[in-house]
């Protein structure tokens, strides 16, 4: 039984000089069978074994991944939270995520650093304007909080901003989402981690799942380096190693893996008290509790798995930023990595059946599958455990690619998340 | 970021290309007598595979031709260029 942290608990622990705190998660040797086998130990992933085992009553199961949990893109991402989507079938997943995150600190016993301190969206054309007001009117028939700024009550909410008309690509706007913000992302894993095995489920680190048995059209369990384990139920929740575990079974997936790239500056005082997007010139910052400037570039065009990402792309993100926030030019930036991210062609995810029975995958998350951690973790668990998508993931089905009956985001979401 | 030998111009920045994707996809020579599920599998489903995979470019900011490559995409290491109408190096 793991203790309960609280103010208490904090002080109880100073006075050993916080030698002697128990272990958030243990570390078992996995058991030859399953009720239920999640592949990746991301956030999505520990969220799914999380509400499993709390929702449907599902504690026999495991949670395998191949380096350490939240070690992928969990680790990697801005951490930036919204629900302003375009359509109604996405604004209904990530606002499901959002109000999740809105009392997840208090459920999970864990402080996951959740920060409502806005995410505004910029425009800088016309065109811009007009998709981010449609936008606007969407959310609002959606229940989701947002509104439209003109130039002036931009500069208002964000005053670093250039908002001079003589710069290349000029502030016209914005759309403004208050519930919208950040959260710790490591945080999140671990949270869910300590909670799910609290619960029972096991989580297996450093086991990589190497083949997926099937007999007919019926999944029987995984070949993984700690041995094979058998169980009738897996969930796939590998982002950008979706295709590659989806070809272990003998599926192909709408999805191409490509690198997305983020970076940090030194630590500086506050100075940037909400999150800023820009999609036209692709640009997004906020600022760490630790100060240092959090700046999502993006995607390279080519497939890869490598982990790096262009100079190119960099360079474009801080030629933008640097425009639109003189202020920053003699910053110097920290630490720059990429991630891989697993993108299908309507820029919208996939929580669905396969056609083999028993396999499911959670993936196309592409660019900002962070937001949505504690939603798509509910909605995967009901999926699984029910062998049915919820009425709020119904939509995001393996089958819309061969129905035609896309959720393309594109236009509202596709560059930056 | 790496070069890449553009069959028709020699060595360039890989910044002067554009990626098009998994290479000999084959366009269907009945269109009209495909079902959903195909159409479906030519669209939209992709090797996506980490190791050695087949692609197309283009040399977007230079000749603008078309051509194949052979890339390690573990790595990023390119294996073989070859052009457009040529078959995949078996090795």
């Amino acid at each position: 039984m793991r203790n309960k942290y609280s103010i208490f608990s904090l002080f109880k622990n100073a006075l050993s000089y916080h030698e002697n705190w128990q272990r958030a998660w243990k570390d078992p040797a996995p058991k030859k069978e399953y009720d239920a086998v999640i592949i990746g130990g991301g956030g999505h992933g520990l969220a799914t074994a999380y509400y499993l085992a709390k929702k449907h009553n599902m504690q026999n199961i495991a949670v395998v991944e191949k380096g350490w949990i939240g070690g992928g893109n969990t680790g990697r991402n801005t951490t930036i939270i919204r629900s302003n989507y375009l359509w109604d079938a996405s604004a209904g997943l990530y606002d499901h995520a959002l109000k999740i995150w809105e009392g997840l600190s208090q459920e999970l016993n864990y402080n996951v650093m959740f920060s409502q301190r806005g995410v505004m969206n910029l425009a800088h054309n016309l065109q811009d304007v007009r998709d981010l007001k449609r936008r606007t009117h969407a959310n609002r028939l959606n229940g989701i909080d947002a509104v439209y700024l003109n130039t002036e009550e931009v500069k208002k909410f964000c005053p670093i901003i250039n908002t001079s008309q003589d710069i290349r690509y000029p502030v016209l706007g914005g759309t403004l989402q208050r519930r919208a913000g950040t959260a710790r992302h490591d945080a999140v894993a671990w949270g869910y981690a300590r909670g799910a095995d609290k619960m029972g489920v096991d989580i297996i680190q450093n086991c990589e799942v190497k083949g997926i048995k099937r007999s007919g059209d019926t999944v029987e369990g995984i070949e993984t380096t700690k041995g094979f384990i058998k169980t009738k139920k897996i969930g796939v929740v590998a982002a950008g190693h979706s295709s590659v575990v989806a070809n272990m079974a003998g599926l192909k997936l709408p999805l191409e893996s490509k690198p997305l790239q983020a970076l940090v500056s030194e630590p500086v005082k506050p100075i940037i008290d909400t999150v800023v997007m820009s999609n036209a010139v692709h640009a997004y910052i906020s600022q760490s509790d630790k100060g240092e400037l959090v700046i999502g570039a993006g995607t390279d065009d080519y497939i890869s798995y490598s982990q790096k990402g262009s100079h190119q792309i960099v360079e474009g993100t801080l030629n933008a930023i640097l425009e639109l926030y003189p202020i920053f030019s003699r910053m110097r930036m920290l630490r720059q990595w990429g991630g891989i991210v697993d993108i299908c062609p309507d820029a919208s995810p996939i929580l669905s059946k396969t056609s083999i029975k028993g396999l499911y995958f959670n993936c196309g998350w592409g660019t900002g599958g962070f937001k949505a951690t504690p939603g798509s973790g509910d909605l995967f668990a009901h999926t699984i455990a029910n062998d049915e998508p919820h009425k709020l993931n119904a939509a995001f089905n393996l089958n819309r690619f061969v129905s035609g009956d896309l959720v393309d985001e594109h236009g509202a979401a596709a560059v930056a998340h | 970021m790496f070069l890449i030998n553009c069959p028709y111009c020699g060595e360039r920045d890989q910044q002067e290309f554009k990626a098009g994707g998994e290479a000999h996809i084959e366009r269907p020579k009945q269109p009209t007598e495909l079902s959903d599920d195909e159409w479906a599998e030519y669209l939209f489903m992709r090797k996506n595979i980490k190791g050695v995979q087949f692609e197309r470019w283009n040399h977007a900011h230079g000749c603008r031709k078309w051509f194949n490559m052979a890339r390690d995409t573990s790595n990023d290491e390119i294996k073989a260029i070859y052009k457009m109408g040529e078959k995949p190096p078996t090795q």
